[in-house]
């Protein structure tokens, strides 16, 4: 595969070049001392366009939601020691949500690691348990072997992120190439075992109370369209983890929605008589699953997952196959029987009836769920929602009609505020003929308000919607709820003018609380190109309901009455 | 009690691992902090270089208790990690090093 034979280059520019060979045409990060040489090849680079974020964990949520969206690999790059610091929240992100991300650091120079060098730290050893790998690069001729492995590190399997730690001197270091390496691809794993999907396909044709339990991996794995194949074939109702919204329309006749925590009444209440569950690229998180004794009492279990250590690791499966979930399931369809499910289905749509999930002032755009319905009017399925991490992002998921795989992006995982803005400027910068809306609180916002700059900068097509509480909503429901109403730290006692700070930081700004009519305003707003936040103010007594308390059997719904 | 003590009280015997891993630095950091993260204690390590030194073995004593079959899916999924082999407690790698951890 060689090109022009022996080319004297430096390890930056080697480093660029293998991201160009690799395809990438766009990174995000962050320079610094440690990593000028890389940056310094990357300005000479006419392939890749490199986005100025405006903190380095800014950076990191950037490329998550381009990874997110795409569901290719994504990079992003910072300095050594505070800039290497700053990435570790967005890797430890990526890699609970298994986000495809390379992530590249500068080192000091090698003969300096060790010696407290300025803007020295251990990135190889802070990275250890929030990476799937990570590397440290100790020769300039290592890294044409290194970061190809990345890559396919990064996509293969359950995808996840790969930090490399370049040190200076590596970067600046002259070698002759002779030769470029083949660009790192994803590998598919082994086809999933025969017998286990047959032995999966009795169990579905003999259950009479079966559901389908969709997770994260079949967003990732591209199998959205197949689990909805054979949702359908079989006539089984479907719940949704918070990472798999989307997967299956949430207006689809046989979808009960998100389960857990916060999921529909009926939903949790179906689960807890289902006699067959049926898992795919689902890991039964805490979240999800509430009390495990309790979670599916009843239930046998087939558990489909790319990752052989998620099976049994919660609920031993009755049947575990371990299998890229889209092939599992093209070999798994033509095996299931046609089944109306008659008797189960309208047991569900009983269930439906009785316990629906509360919106309560769904019809009114000055309410937390109708200010969700009134912003999905003004959008079509092709707009991207990102959320940040609170209870608007719990609204959100409950209360936006989702419709397609990659249309939601949200930390599930690791939670973490901040990912909102950053995670939906990616998103904007990876699909830019879309709309991009961001839902966002007050607590959030502020995490990683400087990426605004970035958004203004970029004319990034996001619409932010500040969900105002003036409080930590999920700390003052907790504290309420379960603290004696001891709230502490929870109530923010001076507010920014949110309105005045998106414009002082370049971007447009509505308040909808003046305006007479907010349903035009956020039209208004919608149809105006480029960055927006739109400001509307939420009643802090307002709780995410229902609730499972922590630590409770799903069936032990707080505020499930409608 | 907590969930982390149940288990080490629970635990019956202890268990040998053999893991054949890539030789570099960090790769001893990768297996054992997958221990450490989950309170897991690891009563004996060995680690020398087999062959051309290109590949380490790693040998460890550990409890065996009902997150031991979690352990070494963990460790599998390491990417240094090219096979984990699990053997009984009495295994000579550890019996026969005895002598050299006399109090």
């Amino acid at each position: 595969m060689s090109e022009t034979p022996n080319e004297t280059l430096t390890g930056a520019q080697i480093t660029v070049r293998l991201l160009e060979r690799q395809g990438v045409r766009l990174v995000t990060g962050y320079p610094g001392g440690a990593i000028l040489p890389i940056y310094d090849a990357l300005g000479q680079s006419t392939a890749i366009r490199h986005v100025l974020a405006r903190h380095e964990q800014g950076a990191g949520f950037i490329a998550q939601g381009m990874a997110r969206v795409s569901g290719e690999v994504a990079v992003c790059m910072a300095s050594s020691g505070p800039g290497a610091t700053n990435l570790l929240t967005a890797i430890a992100d990526a890699k609970l949500d298994s986000i495809p991300l390379v992530a590249i650091t500068g080192q000091v120079p090698k003969a300096m690691i060790g010696t407290d060098a300025f803007q020295e730290v251990d990135t190889y050893g802070l990275s250890v348990p929030i990476t799937k790998h990570n590397f440290l690069v100790s020769s300039t001729e290592e890294l044409l072997d290194v970061i190809p492995r990345a890559f396919a590190i990064a996509a293969s399997g359950r995808p996840g992120p790969v930090l490399i730690d370049i040190p200076k001197d590596v970067q600046s270091r002259t070698i002759e190439v002779a030769e470029w390496p083949a660009p790192g691809q994803r590998v598919m794993p082994a086809p999933a075992d025969g017998m286990a999907l047959a032995e999966a396909a009795s169990l579905i044709a003999a259950a009479k109370r079966p559901l389908l339990y969709l997770g994260g991996g079949v967003i990732h794995a591209g199998a959205s369209e197949l689990a909805l194949e054979l949702a359908e074939k079989s006539t089984l109702p479907t719940v949704m983890t918070l990472m798999a919204l989307g997967a299956m329309p949430v207006d689809h006749p046989l979808s009960l929605g998100m389960l857990g925590m916060h999921g529909a009444p009926y939903t949790n209440l179906a689960l807890d008589e289902c006699d067959l569950l049926i898992a795919v690229g689902a890991r039964f998180d805490d979240r999800a699953t509430g009390k495990v004794a309790a979670f599916c009492p009843q239930a046998k279990i087939i558990h489909i997952d790319i990752d052989a250590a998620e099976l049994d690791k919660i609920k031993t499966a009755h049947v575990g196959i371990v299998a890229d979930v889209a092939e599992a399931l093209t070999r798994l369809l033509p095996l299931v029987p046609e089944n109306p499910r008659a008797e189960w289905n309208a047991r569900i749509d009983a269930l439906k009836a009785a316990h629906p999930q509360p919106l309560p002032g769904v019809n009114d755009p000055r309410s937390h769920f109708g200010l969700i319905r009134a912003v999905a009017a003004c959008l079509d399925d092709d707009a991207i929602v990102a959320t940040d991490v609170g209870q608007h992002q719990m609204w959100a998921a409950q209360a936006y009609p989702l419709r397609r795989p990659r249309q939601w992006l949200t930390s599930g995982g690791l939670g973490t505020m901040g990912f909102g803005v950053p995670a939906a400027i990616g998103a904007a910068l990876a699909a830019p003929e879309r709309t991009v809306v961001c839902f966002t609180g007050d607590g959030s916002i502020l995490m990683n308000i400087q990426e605004l700059v970035t958004a203004a900068e970029q004319r990034a097509n996001v619409k932010i919607v500040l969900m105002n509480n003036a409080v930590l909503g999920l700390v003052h429901q907790q504290q309420t709820l379960f603290y004696g109403q001891r709230l502490f730290a929870s109530e923010f006692q001076s507010m920014p003018d949110f309105v005045a700070a998106a414009r002082a930081l370049g971007i447009a700004a509505v308040d909808l609380d003046q305006a007479a009519n907010p349903c035009a305003a956020l039209a208004d707003a919608f149809a105006r190109p480029g960055p927006c936040l739109i400001h509307a103010g939420i009643d802090a007594e307002q709780k995410v309901y229902p609730m499972v308390p922590p630590g409770a059997a799903n069936r032990d719904m707080i505020g499930a009455q409608a | 009690m907590n969930a982390i003590n149940r288990n080490e009280n629970q635990a019956l015997s202890r268990a040998v691992l053999e893991i054949d891993v890539a030789n570099h630095p960090g790769v001893m950091s990768h297996v054992v902090g997958l221990f450490s993260r989950r309170a897991y204690n690891v009563e004996g390590i060995l680690c020398l270089p087999v062959g051309d030194g290109r590949q380490s073995r790693i040998w460890l004593l550990v409890n065996e208790d009902q997150r031991l079959p979690q352990m070494i899916r963990q460790v599998e999924k390491l990417e240094d990690v090219n096979a984990v082999r699990r053997h009984h407690a009495d295994h000579a790698v550890f019996t026969d090093l005895e002598a050299f951890f006399q109090a």
